[in-house]
């Protein structure tokens, strides 16, 4: 215990903006401030992995490490669809995985918001549109908003995730 | 006959290094499997080529490769036309039923395996497409149907069955797992996988030979290096163009640095499925740490695409260097300090020691490899047992434990974090001079078949890569160590309670996206 206490104690506060790319402290106080206004309450992501290399989910998880500190911007990630307010969907859709992705898309509550992820999510990537995957997530449920990459870097998702709940905001989708 | 005097006729192979050949005859074929078993030998991958989905026909033929020290032993058989089915060889090595099923989803060639369940294809285009043979692919206009596959039933009193998958609660990739349990204990687990079937296989085919090693970089993104290796080193000896030394050796520094990488996210994350969030959340920021000073040394965080035909796209600058070799010191001395408190932590031991055990002897009978297998007493690891340059040089310590449940597996991720940030302070200092890329690689001769094989992460990633026409893919075929890992993750939680399986499942952390193909 006490050498527990004594790594917390010298690790100290890390959550801090990242070397890359500037704007980034900005970028969390904005997302933090939108979350309270918009929702008044924390945000819930559902993922989706509808046949991603895996590449993708690793810089997801990185969203929950000290530095991205996404729990601290008021966001989680939730186990079930109905509580979710924004799909993340990563992967070129695998036909495979297509009755999952819409099962989980249609138990959501309106307004559905939903985040393509990664190069394969916004386009169908290297793998394409085959007889095994449906290619761009658009050509198979609504998508909001497209974060390029391969694999996006944290950041760069944090922006999409903002980016998502302001165009909510912005243009309400009614269904 | 014994294997000593027939296997001496095989012939040398172009790839990794002691890879061989040898034809047989379909009335051997299960009969020269079991002497490779009987001689200590191990199944790696089991594949059929032609005839290709946009070649020319061609006589199909099945290929199964074996670990058979000092290298890799190919057997191929030519089918002899008269029989609709090849012998299985599931009852010499179990794993290899999988393998089978996934052979005739793709390829269509049957084995006379008894269990014909489809395991790749799902109900998402018909049974009678098998994308490797056929040209035309089915429109898939109708609506996605689920899919009804035949589990096998317990039966029993008190025995429910739990069904999890394939979306899960945390940021996994997609599977599904089948429990049957009394109470609280699991009896049976069934997995479901293939949903991350991507026809990569397929796509091969339609890519230039020399541009590959991009499909190959994103079969499974946490071992993008080891497959890109494993492509490039296969294609490399096709053309007969060896790579320089620098190139080499920064291909190594990459696969260390993915090797720490991924053991540090698991070791964080086996931490917090045991109720110990801080570990997470350390081990999880000196992840982060490594991925910056990576991407200060290449431009990126995770290296997908580094590994190119003829070397690496990029190369290692001093300051790069320095922010590497500082990151890896950083590393090993903060891991102590942690190793150090997870092996005292009472709760952790608690939970580690004895959950999801599989002995020396199941892990040798169902073939269990890599990482996971080190710690079951299967002291394999192709970085010492047949190195390939520069690990012939470097010559990495091997890590391994007996024991077999989850606290071994923590402590050989341990052990192989350590002796990876000592290799990447190695190599860093010893990087050789010279260019990190050979100029133009020859295209290589149609027909002529190379093996890749590198020890990732996980264990030992193969690629067999066949050239076409005028620089094209004839038949790529990847093999994830998960193929023969999967199925004994199903006999380590007999026994245990279903609450643990999440913390003995990440203990094994396989891959999905890279087995599913
Ligand atoms: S975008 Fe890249 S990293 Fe993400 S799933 Fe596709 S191939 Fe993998």
């Amino acid at each position: 215990m006490w050498k527990t206490l004594r790594q917390i104690a010298r690790t100290g506060i890390v959550t801090q903006p990242p070397p890359t790319g500037d704007g980034s402290l900005r970028l969390r106080e904005a997302l933090q401030a939108d979350i309270r206004e918009i929702l008044g309450r924390a945000l819930c992501i559902r993922v989706v992995d509808s046949g991603s290399c895996n590449g993708c989910e690793l810089e997801i998880q990185a969203l929950n490490n000290p530095v991205y500190n996404l729990e601290g911007l008021g966001i989680r990630f939730v186990a079930s669809p109905r509580h979710a307010d924004l799909l993340l969907v990563t992967g070129p859709v695998a036909r495979n995985m297509d009755v999952a992705l819409r099962r989980t898309w249609d138990a959501m509550p309106d307004p559905k918001l939903v985040l393509a992820t990664g190069d394969c999510a916004a386009t169908g990537g290297i793998f394409g549109e085959t007889y095994a995957t449906r290619g761009r997530l658009a050509s198979v449920i609504p998508v909001d908003i497209v974060v390029p990459g391969c694999p996006p870097a944290p950041e760069r998702i944090l922006a999409g995730i903002l980016a998502a709940i302001r165009a909510s905001h912005a243009h309400p989708r009614s269904r | 006959m014994p294997l000593r005097r027939w296997s001496a006729a095989a012939a040398p192979l172009a790839g990794s290094p002691g890879t061989k050949q040898i034809v047989v005859a379909r009335e051997n074929w299960r009969a020269r499997a079991q002497e490779i078993a009987a001689a200590g030998g191990r199944l790696m991958a089991l594949w059929a080529s032609g005839p290709a989905a946009t070649g020319r026909p061609a006589p199909r033929t099945l290929y199964a490769a074996f670990v058979l020290p000092p290298g890799l032993l190919v057997l191929t058989m030519p089918d002899d036309l008269a029989h609709d089915e090849y012998p299985g060889i599931e009852e010499v090595f179990p794993h290899a039923s999988r393998m089978q099923r996934a052979l005739f989803d793709v390829s269509g060639w049957r084995s006379s395996d008894p269990d014909v369940r489809p395991w790749l294809r799902h109900a998402a285009w018909p049974a009678d497409f098998h994308p490797l043979i056929h040209e035309t692919a089915p429109t898939a206009a109708e609506e996605p149907r689920p899919d009804d596959y035949a589990f096998v039933r317990v039966e029993g009193e008190g025995v429910h069955e739990i069904a999890v998958g394939p979306v899960h609660a945390g940021i996994i990739e997609p599977g599904h797992f089948r429990f049957s349990v009394v109470g609280e204990k699991v009896l049976k687990l069934e997995e479901r996988l293939g949903y991350a079937h991507k026809g990569v296989e397929r796509r091969f085919t339609e890519l230039p030979i020399l541009e590959g090693h991009r499909l190959a970089a994103r079969l499974c993104g946490d071992s993008t290096v080891t497959y890109a290796w494993a492509y490039c080193q296969a294609l490399e000896g096709l053309a007969g163009t060896p790579i320089p030394a620098r190139a080499a050796w920064l291909r190594a520094l990459a696969l260390e640095l993915e090797r720490a990488a991924n053991h540090l996210g698991d070791l964080g994350a086996l931490g917090n499925d045991a109720g110990f969030a801080f570990g997470l959340s350390q081990f999880s920021l000196l992840k982060e740490q490594l991925l910056r000073a990576t991407h200060a040394a290449f431009g990126q965080r995770y290296l997908l695409d580094f590994v190119v035909p003829g070397g690496t796209r990029a190369d290692l600058a001093p300051e790069g260097a320095r922010a590497l070799s500082d990151c890896a010191g950083h590393l090993a001395q903060q891991t102590r300090v942690l190793r150090g408190i997870y092996d005292e932590h009472a709760g952790l031991r608690d939970r580690f020691a004895g959950a999801g055990m599989v002995t020396p002897a199941l892990a040798a009978r169902l073939g269990l490899t890599g990482l996971v297998g080190r710690a079951s007493g299967q002291a394999h690891d192709l970085r010492s047992d047949a190195p390939w340059a520069p690990y012939d040089e470097l010559a990495p310590g091997k890590a391994g434990a007996t024991e077999g449940d989850v606290a071994a597996r923590v402590a050989v991720r341990f052990d192989e974090l350590f002796e990876s940030c000592r290799l990447i302070g190695r190599i860093v200092r010893d990087l050789p001079g010279g260019t990190h890329l050979a100029a133009g690689l020859p295209t290589p001769p149609e027909g002529a078949l190379g093996i890749g094989l590198i020890e990732g992460w996980r264990g030992p990633v193969m690629i067999a890569l066949e050239a076409g026409a005028s620089g094209s893919i004839r038949r790529c075929h990847p093999h994830d160590p998960s193929w023969q890992n999967w199925p004994v993750l199903e006999h380590a939680i007999i026994g245990n309670i279903v609450p643990d399986f999440p913390l003995i499942n990440k203990s094994f952390n396989l891959a999905y996206s890279g087995h599913d193909l």
